[in-house]
């Protein structure tokens, strides 16, 4: 189906640092292959079938379980939605010991999201099963990052290619964005120019050793760009000191009509949602002609289909 | 009473000597030909110090007996060189009463692996608000002469001004945890390139530097003893060298663990790096060596923090602070500091025994090797080397950060009070 025997992954996807190059365009490559079948009248394939996929979440998201569970479902796979709400930091069974029973359950892959940055490195450690990081507090969101390459890609790029030249604008609250964090390694993997723009509060300490250019003014950039993806701010920052108000955040920061303006023609608006309307994007941009907000939610089943194909050997699928 | 002999074995001015320890004092130093002790021991390629004095330990009794008691925390001690500890006072119930102060004292005494000084809290249950009866915890059999709030700051400056002036009256110290609380609230890791990576919420160099700043200055101002825990940044050695220049009576510890490892250790997302304050960069270590070398920092204190398995056993954010130090400190000192060549043998007894005794008023410990003396003395053996292993540490916990790490040396036998809690690299067994 795709050359994936040649270009092996790491066992597990617990950060976009995990790939190189060729390891990200398979997964892209093999996510446009996948996504005919999302266009074809029966969605499924035998690929999967006999495994089990948890989908372990300790924090609530909606969409990137149901997004799992359909990559999971139409690959035939077994899928067991386990959800252990509120962090594991307040007691109860802890993270190891649900690992654990996962894999005396016969989990083959654990999707992971939790409140805490670094939680999918820690499960890999305690479980002989696949562990994706469907996101770790502020660390990293992989599959975000690999769904918003591929729809950047689908407009700017083709198939086999990466997104040299191309140069994307991420804006808002980078300081707490684990989407931010995975999509700064990736965009700079695939060869894109990546200008951050957000208030001096809201981008980490530590930044200069990211290979990205930082502006304050959003103005300035959105002249520049092939595409800006806007991050969800959480009006809770406010209370401390991050900004001053959401009004403020809005007239700074925010994307709106007249913004919208200044993008060359054909750029891309994006948002990993849930966005807030009003906030950080306006609703004529996120209803726009540009903005690919909803192939974004599309796109992501299609390359969750990819990553589980690949870590969990899909190979097997055909003959088994 | 036992007669013992150490042959063979060099004193830090590199004479080669034999030790004879009588009644509990020494009783020779210097070559002997005929031998009229009852115990003979082999010194060779042994270096003999001071037995060490850790300021900074945290034995967890009362309260939390599944992570050390004063017992397995006093043994680890022996077995790393120690003959002394100062018990800090963030046990449960707190220990900001002569009644909890005299209860760790009395249990090390029964314990008997080293000498166990108290540390007294500075305010009532460590909460910040009201003094504790530090009158009464120095004035007890206890005889406190340190007080600390450790694993908090005391960060309201109206009292610490009041704190540093009130134990003048019976010669103690403060020693601080420098910590700005509001800096670090939910702080994670040192805030810098790791933790920008990481997504981890930083715990910034100036929550502590900012602290001490105002620290020294409120020494200086009340003329004070201040103290400094546990420093780990490289401005904070700066302002600490500032305040030494201006006379200001301040002393400051750094622990193994800042001289030795960095906050790039913590991408494992592995809480057994997880310490408080954090591992800070490789340039943070460079400047405390140098620190320490040069005297800024007067010593090295462990800050031994046992937790037990599950407190680790967690994602990174659950996971506690700390880490376990009393067996391995001699070691990672003679790796960062001797065998760099910024310490002879004489100044490592200075930093781990004869000042740090010093700065705790620990009568009767770290006092130079000499006839008449008590016989609280280390032989250690620099030229040994080991992989370090968490499962091997005596200590109740293994909450070690240097599993896998060859470390130097090896300590060989210990004498406390003329009595041997190690012989030959083995505990004495009671």
């Amino acid at each position: 189906m795709t050359p994936e025997k040649l270009i092996e992954l790491p066992r597990h996807l617990l950060s976009i640092g995990d790939l190189n190059h060729n390891q990200a365009l398979l997964i892209l490559d093999t996510a446009e292959e996948l996504a005919r079948i999302s266009d074809a009248p029966i969605k499924k394939l035998p690929t999967l079938r006999g495994r089990t996929i948890v989908n372990l979440f300790f924090e609530d998201s909606t969409r990137t379980r149901i997004s799992f569970e359909a990559a999971a479902k139409r690959l035939s796979a077994d899928v067991i939605n386990f959800s252990a709400k509120g962090s594991s930091v307040s007691k109860g069974e802890s993270l190891k010991d649900t690992a654990l029973t996962l894999q005396a359950m016969g989990a083959d892959a654990v999707v992971l999201r939790h409140p805490e940055s670094g939680a999918a490195n820690r499960l890999a450690g305690w479980t002989n099963g696949v562990v994706i990081n469907a996101g770790d507090g502020t660390h990293e969101h992989p599959t975000q990052a690999l769904l918003d390459a591929f729809t950047i890609r689908r407009h700017l790029g083709s198939v086999g290619s990466d997104l040299e030249g191309k140069h994307i604008a991420i804006v808002g609250d980078v300081l707490h964005s684990r989407v931010a964090r995975s999509n700064v390694l990736l965009l700079n993997l695939l060869g894109a120019k990546i200008t951050l723009v957000a208030p001096p509060t809201l981008i980490p300490v530590g930044v200069e050793s990211w290979p990205v250019n930082i502006s304050y003014n959003i103005d300035e950039v959105l002249p520049e760009v092939d595409a800006v993806m806007m991050l969800r701010v959480q009006s809770e920052r406010m209370k401390n000191s991050f900004f001053p108000s959401t009004r403020e955040y809005s007239r700074l920061f925010g994307l709106n009509l007249d913004r919208m303006n200044l993008l060359p023609k054909g750029a891309l608006i994006l948002h990993p949602g849930p966005m807030n309307r009003g906030l950080e994007i306006s609703a004529e941009c996120a209803d726009s002609v540009q903005s690919v907000i909803l192939e974004q939610v599309a796109n992501g089943v299609s390359v969750r289909m990819a990553v589980l194909y690949l870590l969990l050997g899909g190979n097997i699928g055909v003959g088994a | 009473m036992s007669t013992y002999l150490i042959k063979d074995v060099e004193l830090v001015n590199g004479e080669k000597v034999d030790i004879g320890i009588v009644d509990g004092f020494i009783s020779e130093l210097s070559k002997k030909t005929v031998n009229t002790y009852a115990n003979l021991l082999d010194g060779s390629g042994c270096v003999a110090l001071p037995g060490l004095v850790d300021l900074h330990t945290h034995l967890r009794e009362p309260g939390r007996e599944d992570a050390e008691t004063v017992l397995t925390g006093t043994r680890a001690a022996a077995r790393g060189g120690y003959t002394a500890v100062f018990a800090m006072a963030n046990t449960d119930p707190v220990a900001d009463t002569a009644g909890v102060v005299e209860q760790v004292v009395r249990l090390g005494k029964e314990a008997g692996w080293c000498e166990v000084f108290a540390v007294g809290a500075v305010t009532k249950d460590l909460a910040g608000e009201t003094l504790a009866e530090l009158g009464a915890m120095a004035h007890s059999a206890a005889q406190v002469r340190v007080f600390s709030d450790d694993g908090k700051c005391v960060s309201d400056s109206q009292m610490m001004r009041r704190a540093l002036e009130y134990v003048r009256q019976f010669d103690g110290v403060i020693a601080q945890h420098a910590q700005d609380p509001k800096l670090t609230v939910n702080a994670q890791m040192n805030e810098g390139v790791v933790s920008a990576k990481l997504g981890l919420s930083g715990w910034p160099a100036v929550a502590e530097e900012a602290v001490i700043a105002r620290d020294v200055l409120l020494a200086s101002h009340v003329k004070s003893r201040l103290h400094i825990c546990h420093v780990s940044t490289a401005g904070s050695v700066d302002i600490i060298r500032w305040a030494k220049s201006r006379g200001i009576d301040v002393t400051a510890e750094v622990t193994p663990h800042h001289l030795l490892l960095s906050d790039e250790l913590v991408e494992s997302y592995d809480p057994k790096f997880k310490v408080n304050p954090p591992l800070r960069s490789n340039e943070d270590i460079a400047a405390l060596r140098i620190g320490l070398a040069d005297g800024t920092i007067d010593i090295v204190a462990t800050d031994h923090a046992p937790h037990p398995a599950e407190d680790k056993e967690c994602e990174w954010a659950g996971a506690a602070n700390g880490m376990i130090g009393l067996e391995t400190a001699l070691s990672v000192v003679q790796k960062t500091m001797v065998d760099t060549g910024l310490l002879n043998w004489s100044q490592v007894a200075d930093r781990m025994s004869i000042t740090p005794a010093k700065i705790g008023r620990a009568t009767g410990q770290g006092i130079e090797l000499a006839i008449g003396a008590p016989a609280n003395i280390t032989i250690y053996d620099p030229n040994k080397s080991r992989v370090v292993v968490a499962e091997e540490q005596i200590s109740k916990s293994k909450n070690t950060p240097f599993t896998g790490i060859t470390l130097p040396g090896e300590v060989r036998h210990v004498f406390y009070k003329g009595k041997p809690t190690m012989i030959s690299t083995k505990m004495v067994t009671r």
